[in-house]
C-alpha cells in the first residue's frame, strides 16, 4: 500500500511566551497536509497578540514549494503583527531547499530548538 | 538532452486530484526505491515529481478534476525518466520570473520549476508546453 500521512499533525507546547510547534508529519509536500497544518499555524498566529513562535523541524524529511510559500504567508502575518517566526532543527536536506531557493536569507533559521528558544531571549 | 518521443513503458492516467497525484507519486517511488536508488536520489525524485503534479493540476488543468494527468515513466537501475502531462493550454517555462529576484523573495509562489531544475539531472519541457520530462541518473 502506498505510504499515505492523511491527517496533518503538530504539537504545541509553550515556554516562557513563546509557542514551539513541531511538525509531525514527515512530508509536507500535498496541499492537503499544507492546508491542514497552515490552518492550525495561521490559528496560533491571531491567538496571539504579538505572536511568537518557534517552528521544530526536527521530524520533516520532505518539503515542497507549496509549504515554502506557506511558510512565506505565516510570516508576512506574523511580522504584520510585531511577532517573530524562528526555524530550527531544519534537516540538511531540507535546508539545501532553503539554500537553493535563497529563503535561508528570508527565514530567522536556528541549529536547534535549543539556539531557536535563545533567538527569543 | 533533449525531449524525446521514445515511448515509456509505465502509462498511468489519473484524474486531476491531488489524493490521486500522491498515490501515483508512491507508486513510483516505490520503484524507484527498489531499483536500488540513494536515500538523496529518492528525496530529489520525490521532490521533482511533486512539483510536476502540483503544477499539471493547479497550472495546467486549473484544479478541474474533470481533467486528466497522464504519467508515462521508466524506472531502471541506471536512470530515472517521468513525463507528466496535463490538458492545459501550456505555457513557456522561459517567461516564468526567478523567484529569487530581490523583488519576488517574499512572493509565496513560483519556486517549483527551480525546485525540480535543481533536483534532477535533466528537465524539459515540450514546445506546447504541457508536458515536462525529468531524468534522473542513479550516480551510485
Amino acid at each position: 500500500m502506498p505510504e499515505a500521512e492523511a491527517e496533518a499533525k503538530l504539537t504545541v507546547s509553550t515556554e516562557d511566551g513563546v509557542t514551539i510547534v513541531e511538525f509531525e508529519n514527515r512530508k509536507i509536500l500535498d496541499e492537503l497536509t499544507i492546508n491542514q497544518i497552515f490552518e492550525k499555524l495561521n490559528e496560533l498566529a491571531d491567538t496571539e497578540k504579538v505572536p511568537m513562535i518557534l517552528l521544530n523541524f526536527r521530524k520533516v524529511e520532505h518539503l515542497s514549494s507549496a509549504a515554502l510559500g506557506a511558510l512565506i504567508t505565516l510570516s508576512r502575518k506574523v511580522s504584520r503583527r510585531n511577532g517573530r517566526l524562528v526555524l530550527a532543527n531544519i534537516h540538511p536536506q531540507i535546508y539545501e531547499v532553503f539554500k537553493i531557493t535563497r529563503l535561508n536569507r528570508v527565514f530567522e533559521i536556528t541549529g536547534t530548538t535549543q539556539e531557536g528558544k535563545r533567538a527569543f531571549q | 538532452m533533449s525531449f524525446d518521443r521514445l515511448p515509456l513503458p509505465e502509462k498511468v492516467v489519473i484524474p486531476s486530484d491531488l489524493k490521486a497525484a500522491l498515490q501515483t507519486e508512491e507508486r513510483i517511488l516505490e520503484a524507484v526505491a527498489e531499483a536500488g536508488y540513494s536515500r538523496e536520489a529518492q528525496f530529489a525524485i520525490r521532490l521533482a515529481l511533486e512539483e510536476a503534479l502540483v503544477n499539471a493540476h493547479k497550472h495546467g488543468n486549473r484544479g478541474d478534476s474533470t481533467r486528466s494527468i497522464t504519467i508515462t515513466y521508466d524506472v531502471d537501475p541506471s536512470r530515472v525518466v517521468i513525463r507528466v502531462r496535463d490538458e492545459g493550454e501550456g505555457f513557456q517555462p522561459r517567461n516564468v520570473p526567478d523567484p529569487t529576484a530581490p523583488d519576488r523573495l517574499s512572493v509565496p509562489c513560483g519556486r517549483g520549476i527551480m525546485l525540480m531544475r535543481a533536483y534532477v539531472d535533466d528537465l524539459q519541457y515540450n514546445r506546447q508546453g504541457n508536458e515536462v520530462q525529468l531524468i534522473k541518473n542513479n550516480s551510485r
